[in-house]
């Protein structure tokens, strides 16, 4: 087949096209809207969520989570692309800005004995394996997506989706958990986004190259 | 790269369904692609051979995966990123793994190469490989040059299926391209 003959075919096809970044958000809303099914069907709301709203610690742990849904999601955006901008990893320095500045502020507020039972909490172990549970289907649904991009990173693009994902399952899961310091969800909450991330990764070197 | 805001501007009118439009990016695009391709080619100790094989895996993945293009943006830096991973990828599957910084050479204006070298790889063999629905719509299309419209009235299928089918075959052409040893 010469070029031009080639060229012949994808006119055929057509250009018409709808931008990646409006695709990723209607996946992500379908896999948020299974991982609430799943929720709801799981663990559902904590039962004093009035008073809990009116506390600082359990809005800013849901303040966090959001923050870090909305930036993980222009970094997965971004590494949709072959022309990924320079350093996109930089997007998430005010998430990290916010988590540290509430270690500090708890660290002040509560005395030393104390720090070891806040840490811990109560829910760790239920924390650790639901919050990848909830991001099951906004991976997927981001995943596939995503295999209609160009990443010019495939393993990047794949951790972008389990960051993006692992965060739609902290959201979720935080409305359950009755752990709200800083001090516990900068550990399990960081440590389950962590290990889907890792998952992602590896997905995406599986299933992003293209 | 020259021209890379007619480039542009081109690819917007292409996205309203300006088909002309498309088709002057896309050849404009091969006569750039072929320059920057060859002398990837160089840099890395091979000969222009393959060249024309590389312009046209560059060339599908450009339409296949046009939706990663930001329209705000210039297509210049999008066009040279998918050159830069597919001519990488490309010498990767022959044992080449040096560095190649094409940003180096991909801006020098002159270049420009409209001779088209014919394609190594057996591009009827590749069609071969496809179902045979997709391989005819493939070849009436494209060798033939006939419209979609009419493929459909020859093959007594609707314009849609023919469309459709027509997609399915230029994804599976992308992959087989990537599968392609030397």
């Amino acid at each position: 087949m010469r070029t031009e003959q080639l060229v012949d075919a994808l006119v055929a096809d057509g250009a018409a096209a709808r931008p990646i970044g409006s695709s990723l958000v209607r996946a992500l809303a379908a896999g948020i809207a299974l991982s609430l099914v799943v929720f709801f069907l799981t663990l559902g709301i904590r039962p004093d969520i009035r008073p809990a709203l009116e506390t600082w610690r359990f809005d800013l742990k849901i303040v966090t989570a959001l923050l870090g849904l909305v930036l993980a999601f222009g970094i997965c955006r971004d590494c949709a692309r072959p022309d990924m901008p320079p350093h996109p990893l930089r997007r998430l320095l005010p998430l990290l800005v916010l988590i540290v500045a509430a270690v500090a502020v708890e660290l002040a507020l509560v005395p030393e004995a104390a720090w070891r039972q806040r840490l811990i909490g109560s829910n760790s172990l239920i924390c650790l394996p639901m919050v990848p549970i909830l991001s099951v289907a906004p991976l997927a649904a981001v995943l596939w997506t995503l295999r209609r991009g160009a990443p010019a990173s495939p393993v990047l693009a794949g951790a972008a989706a389990g960051l993006v994902a692992a965060l739609c399952g902290a959201t979720l899961y935080a409305f359950h958990c009755f752990d709200d310091s800083p001090l516990f969800v900068a550990t399990w909450y960081s440590l389950a986004t962590l290990g889907v991330t890792a998952v992602g990764a590896w997905a995406g070197h599986k299933l992003l190259r293209w | 790269m020259a021209g890379t805001d007619d480039l542009s501007a081109l690819m917007r009118l292409a996205r309203q369904g300006d088909d002309e439009a498309y088709r002057r990016l896309l050849g404009q695009a091969a006569i750039w692609l072929r320059a920057v391709v060859r002398r990837g080619l160089a840099s890395a100790g091979r000969g222009p051979a393959e060249s024309e094989d590389i312009v046209q895996e560059v060339l599908l993945a450009v339409h296949l995966k046009r939706e990663t293009w930001d329209p705000s943006r210039p297509i210049g830096p999008w066009l040279r990123a998918i050159a830069r991973y597919k001519l990488a990828d490309h010498l990767r599957r022959r044992g080449f793994h040096d560095h190649l910084d094409i940003e180096e050479w991909s801006n020098a204006p002159e270049l420009a190469v409209e001779v088209e070298t014919p394609a190594a790889i057996d591009s009827r063999r590749m069609l071969a490989s496809l179902p045979e629905r997709q391989r005819t719509i493939v070849q009436e299309i494209s060798l033939e040059g006939h419209s979609a419209a009419d493929v459909a009235t020859r093959l007594g299928m609707t314009e849609g299926a023919v469309r459709v089918a027509l997609h399915r075959a230029l994804k599976a052409l992308a992959a087989l391209y990537r599968r392609e040893q030397p």
